[in-house]
């Protein structure tokens, strides 16, 4: 975990630019931020993040707040989830939701989706094993449908046995009754999304002034 | 072969429009009168003369004349249609909408040459009549999605391009009218500026008939499209505002000013208009449960309401079209029939189909007909300055826009949105509607319009195809939508969203995800009948592919090709994790009780075995439009519900899920037995075992063949039976023939179906004493 000075420091706002490529002015703005959420302290908890009232009702609010704290997206080869993050992390969670900029080449343009896909899959592999399980399927789409009312959870079952047949479809073709599809590999994941255009979707427009509503 | 007799057909139809067309009272009409006369006259005078016979046969044209001519040229419009398509190479390179003025040319020559008059594309029949139906079509299936993220671009290219456009043209005419050695003087700046207006704006019609045969990848469609129809408020505005100058005589600065604000009132309000009639009509679609069959009227006659409502006002009748159509259509398809769904489809294309037709043709007529004057040299000049202000607008428009988009326009996209900007109909009935006292020059100005419609039809429409594969412009991808990529966009949206809260700025999901939840909080309960108010939206998108593998299935009648989007070599069984035996707590069934089950199982599936052999495979297949379907698919949930009560029960009896096949044979199971809804006994259990393999029932086979799914699964009872009730002993398993030890029921599942949410405890008690 990075520490910083209560002051900004230019050099450190550089390294991370350079690492995530967001500006410095946007880094300056996140950064205020950072402190909004953890009350002036050097580390994020979980909570701070809970406290956020507009994310209440967003249905998949724990998975959102658990990929802030995964291991695996701070870009090293992490493992499991740590309890309290810096701001390089945050920052670097940050830079998953980054736009493709605008002239790069096909194979960055690649990578980035990759990136991106990566970051979604592992929001969707829990016990990171490195395939999406049946139940974790089901989990995802028991999440999304939560708020959506009593409807029970046969129906998000239904579902996800249907997206699962399809991904076993798609990407394994004809079985045997007797195999069994073990569940959704990065590959697999990345093939069943081609039709999605991730880097163009998966954004948001980070501010280059200072407009950060204050929290509720 | 086929194509003489058509065109055979096609001259006599001509033949008979000529002279029926723009004649007065034919002699037919006047025989009959006579006849008349002449009969009552005889009873007046008595019987001294002798009584005329009676007409048996006496010809009246003129009482039908006028229904008759119209039907007559939307019959010669939709021949000409079915003609073009039989010519396979030649509908390849021109567009369909440049045959169709050929071929009004045509008959506009012919009618001419006989020395009738052709008619004339009434401004009101075209804006009343024929306009609608194209765009409430368009407006009815708008893609909202891209539409709503394209939004400020389209604005962009609608307002300021056509501004841009009108400014530029009527500008550069003015000056060219005021050159020497043109004979053009008359022509003052506003009525400039008024035609320049007319004829910058992009023609819905014509744009939709091109590009609807070019496939063009969605953002193009949607940019040229959406910006066609949204600068109809602009172009509604300015031949407003210049034609009441040109009355008035004097301009001020606050008539620049209430121009502005008449733009707004306009645009905002036919866009207000709209959505109150949208909201009318879904809240009105709430109610039809019960009558089914007029539920499509309601959706028409509302949209039209809308745009004749807002054309009282003056307002933008098309936005209020647009509006109407894309805010009634999610709440109206929550509530209507499927059977309405597709009626109101098809006769939506049908009629834009036929209006469209019609208008092309109307075009080259009137093109033989109108007054024309020829001058050299504006024509070449609006043409000219068209163009060149199209080109121009865009590529400065662009510069700007790239400015703000993700997805930047290439120099390709801006070609061929530059290339795409063709005029129309629209463009000639505004000038035709043009008050000949006030715009003396409006016969000028009828053929200028004419030309610039017809090059930029006929040129620019057929050149675009071999152009954008030239330039190999991203086609339109015929992807299906996925129900991975449904869950993913879901997920994605609240994904974003969840981030930019935890950002803390208000960006664009923020907003989007406000709007969503109040739509879900307050308008569906109001507007959409019943439970439906309640489904989110995965599971209405999972319900609806399911009904539209259901119905492919059908369709695909007993073929043993099955359609691709089911993943019919995956199943079920694939994917669960095989369950380790639970120990559940189970008592032992003692062996008397044991075969006390399989006495009765036996019994019940002796009875329903009985039952079947009446049904043949005709009249197994019932009619799966019925909105039955929905009860089919509930009651299947029941089904499914108890395959999983018992397969969570036991080792001995290992059942085996009933497939979900197609609707029409599982109501032909379920009407053979009607107690299986009760599902309070053994003695009912709903899935009649249909027929094992065996030869004396080949309607059997029949119908296990429609679901095998590759040949060389041995036919069995697994596949498609009910509940086999396998039992370990072998002795008893005579009347059950299973060909094959399978170790393991198949769980075929072709449509996985959520079960229902309410548990129905009376399933446990079959297998437990």
């Amino acid at each position: 975990m990075g520490s910083f000075q209560s002051l900004p420091d230019d050099h450190q706002y550089r390294t991370l630019s350079q690492k995530t490529g967001f500006s410095l002015e946007q880094i300056a703005i996140l950064h205020n931020r950072f402190k909004q959420l953890s009350q002036n302290e050097e580390t994020l908890w979980r909570d701070d993040l809970k406290t956020i009232q507009d994310l209440e009702s967003n249905p998949i609010r724990s998975q959102i707040i658990e990929a802030f704290f995964d291991s695996r997206n701070f870009q090293k080869d992490g493992v499991g989830s740590v309890e309290e993050i810096g701001f390089e992390e945050f920052l670097t969670v940050m830079s998953y939701f980054r736009a493709p900029p605008q002239n790069i080449t096909v194979e960055q343009r690649e990578e980035m989706r990759r990136a991106k896909l990566r970051f979604l899959f592992n929001m969707h592999d829990t016990d990171n094993d490195g395939t999406i399980t049946l139940e974790e399927y089901r989990h995802v789409v028991e999440e999304l449908l939560s708020r959506s009312g009593a409807l029970g959870r046969e129906t998000a079952k239904g579902i996800a046995d249907a997206a699962m047949l399809e991904v076993a479809s798609i990407s394994v073709g004809p079985m045997a009754p007797d195999e069994f599809y073990e569940g959704i590999t990065f590959e697999h994941f990345l093939k069943i999304l081609n039709g999605v255009e991730i880097e163009m979707r998966m954004h948001i427009h980070f501010l280059n002034m200072d407009a950060t509503v204050l929290c509720k | 072969m086929e194509l003489k007799m058509f065109i055979l057909v096609l001259g006599l139809l001509v033949g008979s429009l000529m002279p029926l067309g723009g004649a007065s009272g034919s002699p037919g009409s006047g025989t009959g009168q006579d006849e008349c006369k002449k009969n009552n006259g005889d009873e007046k005078n008595g019987n001294k003369t002798t009584k005329k016979s009676f007409p048996v046969l006496s010809l009246n044209y003129e009482n039908v004349r006028l229904p008759f001519e119209i039907s007559l040229w939307v019959l010669l419009a939709s021949l000409m249609k079915l003609g073009f398509h039989l010519m396979p190479r030649l509908s390849s390179i021109v567009p369909e909408s440049c045959l169709l003025i050929v071929v009004g040319l045509l008959v506009g020559g012919l009618i001419k040459l006989v020395g009738k008059a052709p008619p004339v594309l009434e401004s009101n029949i075209f804006f009343f009549y024929l306009l609608p139906p194209i765009i409430l079509d368009a407006g009815y299936f708008l893609p909202i999605r891209q539409f709503t993220e394209n939004l400020g671009t389209i604005l962009m290219f609608a307002v300021v391009g056509t501004l841009w456009n009108a400014f530029f043209v009527g500008g550069l005419l003015y000056g060219v009218c005021q050159l020497e050695g043109t004979n053009l003087a008359g022509v003052n700046l506003l009525s400039c500026l008024l035609f320049g207006s007319v004829i910058s704006a992009v023609d819905p019609v014509a744009v939709l008939a091109v590009f609807e045969e070019i496939h063009i990848n969605e953002l193009l469609h949607i940019l040229v499209f959406g910006e066609s129809l949204l600068n109809d408020a602009v172009t509604v505005v300015l031949y407003h505002l210049f034609e009441e100058f040109t009355n008035a005589g004097t301009i001020t600065v606050t008539d620049g000013f209430l121009g502005i604000v008449c733009f707004l009132v306009v645009s905002l309000g036919g866009i207000v208009v709209g959505a109150i009639y949208g909201i009318l009509a879904a809240f009105t679609s709430r109610f039809t449960s019960h009558t089914r069959v007029i539920e499509p009227l309601f959706i028409f006659v509302y949209s039209y309401m809308a745009y004749l409502s807002a054309e009282v006002f003056h307002l933008s009748g098309i936005m209020a079209l647009i509006a109407c159509g894309a805010v009634m259509r999610p709440y109206v398809e929550a509530n209507i029939s499927h059977k309405s769904h597709t009626t109101i489809k098809y006769f939506l294309k049908m009629w834009s189909s036929v209006s469209d037709t019609l208008i092309f043709i109307f075009l080259g007529v009137s093109t033989v007909a109108g007054p024309h004057e020829w001058n050299w040299i504006f024509v070449v000049a609006t043409l000219v300055f068209c163009l060149v202000a199209r080109v121009l607008g865009v590529i400065g428009l662009t510069f700007v826009i790239n400015k703000f988009r993700i997805v930047k326009l290439t120099s390709k996209d801006q070609f061929i949105i530059a290339y795409g900007g063709l005029r129309g109909a629209i463009a000639f009935s505004l000038v035709y509607l043009l008050n000949p006292k006030h715009f003396p020059m409006r016969n000028m100005f009828l053929t200028a319009i004419i030309t610039v419609i017809f090059f930029t039809v006929f040129v620019q429409g057929m050149t675009i195809r071999p152009l954008v594969d030239l330039l190999a412009v991203k086609k339109k991808q015929e992807t299906k939508r996925s129900i991975n990529e449904e869950i993913h966009t879901q997920f994605l949206d609240h994904l974003l969203t969840g981030i930019e809260d935890i950002c803390g700025h208000y960006g664009h999901h923020h907003w989007k995800d406000k709007l969503n939840r109040f739509n879900k909080k307050y308008v569906k309960k109001c507007l959409i009948a019943g439970e439906r108010s309640k489904e989110p939206q995965l599971i209405a998108f999972y319900h609806k592919m399911e009904m539209k593998q259901a119905i492919e299935l059908v369709e695909s009648g007993g073929g043993s090709k099955l359609p691709s989007a089911m993943p019919s070599t995956v199943s079920m069984q694939n994917i669960q994790p095989k369950k380790p035996p639970q120990d559940r707590a189970l008592p032992q069934l003692s062996k008397a009780r044991e075969e006390e089950i399989r006495k009765i199982l036996r019994t019940n599936l002796q009875r329903t075995r009985q039952r079947l052999r009446s049904y043949n495979r005709h009249t197994l297949i019932a009619d799966p439009f019925e909105d039955g379907l929905d009860e089919i698919l509930i009651k299947r949930k029941k089904m499914k519900e108890l395959e999983k009560k018992i397969s969570q029960m036991n080792n001995y009896l290992t059942v085996p899920a009933p497939p979900a096949d197609s609707p029409s044979v599982a109501r032909a199971r379920l009407a053979s037995d009607p107690q299986a809804w009760g599902l309070k006994s053994v003695t009912e259990i709903p899935t009649i075992k249909v027929e094992l393999v065996s030869p004396q029932n080949p309607e059997s086979v029949k119908v296990v063949d429609e679901f095998s799914k590759k040949g060389s699964q041995p036919k069995g009872s697994e596949e498609e039976g009910g509940l086999t009730m396998r039992v370990p002993s072998s002795e008893k398993q005579r009347k059950d023939k299973t060909p094959d030890e399978e170790p393991q029921p198949r769980f075929m599942r072709c449509l996985s179906d959520p079960g229902p949410a309410a548990e129905d405890e009376d399933e446990d008690e079959p297998f437990l004493p």
